[in-house]
């Protein structure tokens, strides 16, 4: 019994010590609870958060691209592609060969598939075919019950149905490249694109729109469960451009296979209704990625397809120039109307010759006539007595030698050169001889195409200093419009006389392009002739006679040029067109503008005629059709 | 001595009955019906599939516990051996037999259910130890070499159970085995000895743990380092319960669980869901119902007269503590994944059952507590 006594005692002591180690132990319990769920708490609880929803972005239908009468000219297509989930399909392999017998699969297609399907999980939607048409679609649909683990999924893809005709208005999308991943989360989706040339870079912005998001909840492998929340984003506003398609289509079939520019704008507002670059490129070969061997066949074209010539094409303008040195003398003062130069064919400064273009010359010339015959030797005076640096004044009033500011990107500025430029330039003083040079348009002097229409433009309109712009809406219209142009200054009298003289040009006799000349009465263009040199002409050449621009190879011919505007009275277009070597602006370039000048105001005589009866507005193909009659 | 004279060998059923101690039988309830509660809401809101088998399951353990409270203690001392043996041998035939499951061998599949042997032995070896020490001399337990026989009691299950492999098993067994030595008077300098002992077998036992055994304890010491491998239960575990706070996100609510965040979130995981929620709330309210049966269970190992009946409460007390510390220290990321259940709790049958049947035990000592059974006598009295 004692013996019992001393046991229990023992196992009473030895019990009350298990027990106090277990209260210790459920004590540290009790306290690791609080510090889990009190004071740690805050971090577990994002952690939980981040662990049950997932955001995913819902990128936004980019907005459309609509010419002035709201066609569509770059848009988004639906298009659908099939995918397969693994785990639905069980049979992966017997699903394949079944859709096979609806869609050409290739052995490759299969291989990828099976190969991502083992890579991914299992519920993992794997791409068995992208850009499929509605009808592939029907039939796989139709047939769903036998392929299970197959789906069809929603895609949009850019379409630009007029293709090159466009190409360089409008540019093109491409996949993100990674130096251009900014904050937009939208930017780092996969298969998201991004404008990379024409409008569609220079608008980005508001036809990317805003990203929408769906907040889903997912399990710890992250398939979704369950939509939480989805806020829709902002779609890409619609873009709509002043540029007219049939007009756009004309100039740019016009140009044949030239290599060239042609931009016609509305002289009161600057907007541009055509802007061509011959030749185009495929817009869409850019969106699904270009091989290398594409690429580089793109890059050493002579014919640059890849440049917009229209803003980034920089010529000599040749005798396109003359109105601006005729407007920088008249100004000056050191030229009137009624001044004459005379024109014995050729022009001595000190030792050096100046010839004109005519070898016999043009005898006594004013100024409306020095135009009308585009007599080099009145020019060669007028410039060397307002000066080079005055010359450039006037021309960058009349927006050459800088960028316009035109809505697309890389338009390039062309050069006005002054003395200060040549000092900086090459660290030699200017000569007069430059001067004499430039006041034909030769020399430093470049243009852009866009340019020359600006100045056209810029004298039709009476002096107003209008900016060409693509886009006239962005979204719904502005009610507001833009602010009138400002006045740039010039004299009306001035202006006026050199309006004659290009009305001259054409509609005179004498006129280099009277040739060229509209004879619809009402709808008439005045304008200049231009032909710049790509090459210098030889004294011993010169003796010998000019070789013809047939006789040279292609790259070393004249470019040919014009400006112009119609009609005479109140103009209200106007036009440059450059084509490349194509020789005598006369016979290359002023025809091309006389037939644009022409389908435009037809064009617009066209629209005023549908939009008076209320027939509703017109849907522009009998435009169309008409125009391609001209 | 007390109500019963100290001859007094059989009880009549009202007595035995007026021994129940039935508040220990509503915590055990209470703890029960939380567990099918939350089974619910492992399931999304269904009965189906486990929180109707849990119930039904607890409903026919409970009738086990009141049968084994009024059943004759002597009874279970003189089988005592038999179950061990039993036990062993079950354990034995799992390990060459037994159906595959979790990737180790644990179940034997008799039709109606799976036997876990590993949750029935948890049972046995105290009754196979209570039955031992309660058969020795006071002064014999002084003698190292009479420790010998129970030693081996404690070894081979432990060995059998490592070889499924059953890291949980084998360490409650160990311990429960341990404690039963200790509450029998087992000199301390023992101890050491055997401490000392096991700490320098460690690196041989590191070499016949399996390799996912051993992830689960390098993870254990840094569970971050791989979120999405082996210490991806760890963390998702401490994410539910920290994300719980103080008073959940409410029942049926829990992100963790309900996305399938949680691992075994109807087994071993099952307190992280309740903790994420009822929070700290309800977390500690489950430990302070385990802390009622604990102290309910421990008063009875320290009122009973016979050495057998208070080593058998106090090997069953330590053994359902020994249930409770583990997994809860387990999912809060304070010792490795071993895989232990959180008693009457977590889905499964087996343990279920043997918990009943023990907690049953500890009651049939209360109703005997003042039956004096003689030290080498198999159920006569002296």
């Amino acid at each position: 019994m004692g013996r019992d006594l001393d046991r229990q005692k023992r196992f009473t002591r030895r019990a009350l010590i298990l027990a106090g180690g277990k209260g210790l132990l459920l004590t540290a319990l009790a306290g690791r609870l609080y510090y889990l769920q009190v004071l740690e708490s805050e971090r577990y609880l994002t952690l939980a958060e981040d662990n049950r929803i997932n955001l995913r972005l819902l990128p936004p239908p980019r907005g459309r691209i609509l010419d002035r009468h709201g066609r569509p000219l770059a848009h988004n297509r639906q298009d659908y592609r099939v995918v397969v989930v693994a785990e639905q399909a069980r049979d992966v392999d017997g699903t394949l060969t079944a859709l096979g017998t609806l869609l050409p699969l290739s052995d490759g297609d299969r291989k990828r598939v099976m190969r991502e399907i083992t890579r991914q999980r299992r519920f993992v939607p794997v791409t068995v075919r992208e850009n499929l048409g509605w009808e592939d679609v029907a039939r796989i649909e139709v047939n769903s019950l036998d392929l299970p683990g197959i789906s069809v999924e929603e895609g949009q893809s850019r379409e630009y149905p007029y293709g090159e005709l466009l190409s360089h208005v409008l540019g093109y999308v491409a996949a993100v490249s990674e130096s251009e991943v900014g904050d937009d989360p939208l930017l780092s989706l996969p298969g998201f694109r991004i404008g990379k040339a024409g409008i569609e870079r220079a608008y980005e912005k508001p036809l990317r729109g805003k990203g929408g998001s769906s907040q889903v909840e997912v399990n710890a492998v992250g398939r979704v469960i369950r939509e939480l929340d989805r806020k829709e984003g902002q779609p890409g506003a619609d873009l709509t451009l002043g540029l007219d398609l049939d007009l756009q289509r004309f100039a740019y079939e016009r140009l044949g296979d030239e290599s060239g520019a042609v931009v016609v704008l509305d002289v009161n507002t600057g907007e541009v209704l055509a802007l061509a670059s011959k030749p185009g490129f495929d817009p869409v070969a850019f969106n699904r990625g270009l091989t290398t061997t594409e690429w580089k066949a793109l890059i050493t074209e002579p014919k640059a397809p890849l440049t917009n010539k229209a803003i980034a094409g920089q010529y000599a303008p040749g005798s396109t120039f003359k109105p601006v040195v005729a407007l920088a003398a008249l100004e000056r003062g050191v030229m009137t109307a009624g001044s004459t130069v005379s024109c014995p064919g050729a022009y001595r400064l000190g030792n050096a010759v100046f010839h004109c273009w005519r070898r016999g010359g043009h005898g006594a010339v004013n100024l409306r006539e020095a135009l009308t015959q585009s007599c080099d030797c009145y020019f060669y005076e007028a410039a060397r007595r307002v000066g080079v640096d005055r010359i450039a004044a006037m021309g960058e009033r009349l927006g050459l030698g800088v960028t316009l500011g035109v809505d697309l990107p890389h338009e390039r500025p062309g050069l006005l050169p002054t003395r200060d430029w040549k000092t900086a330039r090459t660290g030699t003083a200017w000569s007069m001889g430059e001067t004499v040079i430039a006041g034909i348009g030769q020399g430093y002097v470049l243009s852009t195409p866009l340019q020359l229409a600006v100045m056209a433009a810029r004298i039709a309109n009476g002096g107003r200093g209008v900016v060409p712009h693509l886009v006239r809406d962005v979204g719904e219209p502005d009610p507001a419009g833009r602010p009138p142009a400002p006045d740039l200054g010039i004299t009306r009298a001035h202006l006026k006389l050199v309006q004659e003289g290009l009305d001259m040009v054409v509609n005179s006799g004498r006129g280099t392009a009277n040739r060229a000349a509209i004879r619809v009465p009402g709808l008439e263009m005045a304008g200049k002739t231009g032909t710049s040199q790509v090459r210098r002409i030889s004294k011993s050449e010169r003796q010998s006679g000019v070789i013809k621009n047939e006789n040279l190879p292609w790259e070393r011919r004249d470019h040919a040029l014009f400006i112009g505007y119609a009609p005479v009275e109140k103009p209200r277009f106007a036009c440059a067109v450059v084509v490349e070597h194509g020789g005598a602006g006369s016979k290359a370039a002023a025809p091309v503008a006389r037939d644009v000048l022409l389908a435009v105001q037809k064009l617009d005589a066209m629209r005023v005629a549908d939009r008076r009866p209320a027939a509703g507005p017109g849907v522009g193909s009998p435009a169309g059709r008409h125009d391609r009659e001209v | 001595m007390a109500r019963h004279p100290l001859n007094h060998s059989t009880l009549r059923l009202g007595e035995k009955l007026a021994g129940i101690r039935w508040l220990l039988v509503l915590a055990i309830c209470l703890v029960a019906g939380t567990g099918i509660g939350m089974l619910y809401s492992a399931a999304g809101g269904n009965m189906e599939p486990w929180a109707i088998r849990q119930l039904a399951r607890f409903v026919a353990a409970l009738g086990i516990l009141l049968l084994v409270a009024i059943s004759d203690i002597r009874v279970w001392l003189r089988w005592a051996y038999v179950i061990y043996a039993m036990a062993l041998v079950l354990l034995v035939i799992v390990d060459f037999a037994g159906a595959i499951g979790m990737g180790a061998q644990r179940w034997i599949d008799l039709g109606v259910i799976n036997l876990q042997p590993s949750e029935v032995m948890k049972i046995a070896l105290v009754l196979a130890l209570a039955r031992y020490f309660h058969g020795m001399a006071s002064e014999d337990v002084g003698r190292p070499w009479r420790l010998i026989v129970p030693l081996m009691m404690v070894v081979v299950p432990v060995a059998l159970v490592l070889k499924q492999p059953d890291l949980g098993t084998a360490v409650m067994l160990l311990l429960g085995g341990g404690a039963l030595f200790f509450a029998a008077g087992v000199r301390l300098w023992m101890f050491a000895v055997v401490l000392v002992a096991g700490v320098g077998a460690m690196p041989v036992a590191w070499e016949f743990l399996h390799d996912y055994q051993r992830r689960r304890v390098l993870t254990f010491l840094d569970p971050e380092t791989d979120p999405l491998g082996s210490g991806y239960h760890i963390l998702q575990s401490k994410i539910a319960l920290g994300s719980g706070g103080l008073f959940g996100k409410g029942y049926m609510q829990g992100t963790q669980s309900g996305l399938n965040f949680l691992p075994e979130k109807q087994t071993d995981f099952i307190f992280t869901m309740l903790a994420e929620e009822f929070g700290l709330v309800g977390s500690l309210g489950i430990l302070g119902l385990y802390v009622v049966i604990l102290g309910y269970c421990f008063a009875i190992a320290l009122s009973a007269k016979s050495q057998f009946g208070r080593l058998l409460a106090i090997g069953i007390t330590t053994t359902f503590f020994l249930y409770v510390f583990i997994n809860m220290a387990m999912v809060m990321g304070l010792i490795p994944v071993v895989g232990v259940p959180l008693p009457l709790v977590s889905y499964g049958g087996t343990a279920t059952v043997s918990l009943m049947l023990g907690f049953g035990l500890v009651m049939c000592v209360y109703v005997h507590r003042d039956v004096m059974i003689s030290r080498h006598a198999t159920g006569e009295e002296r």
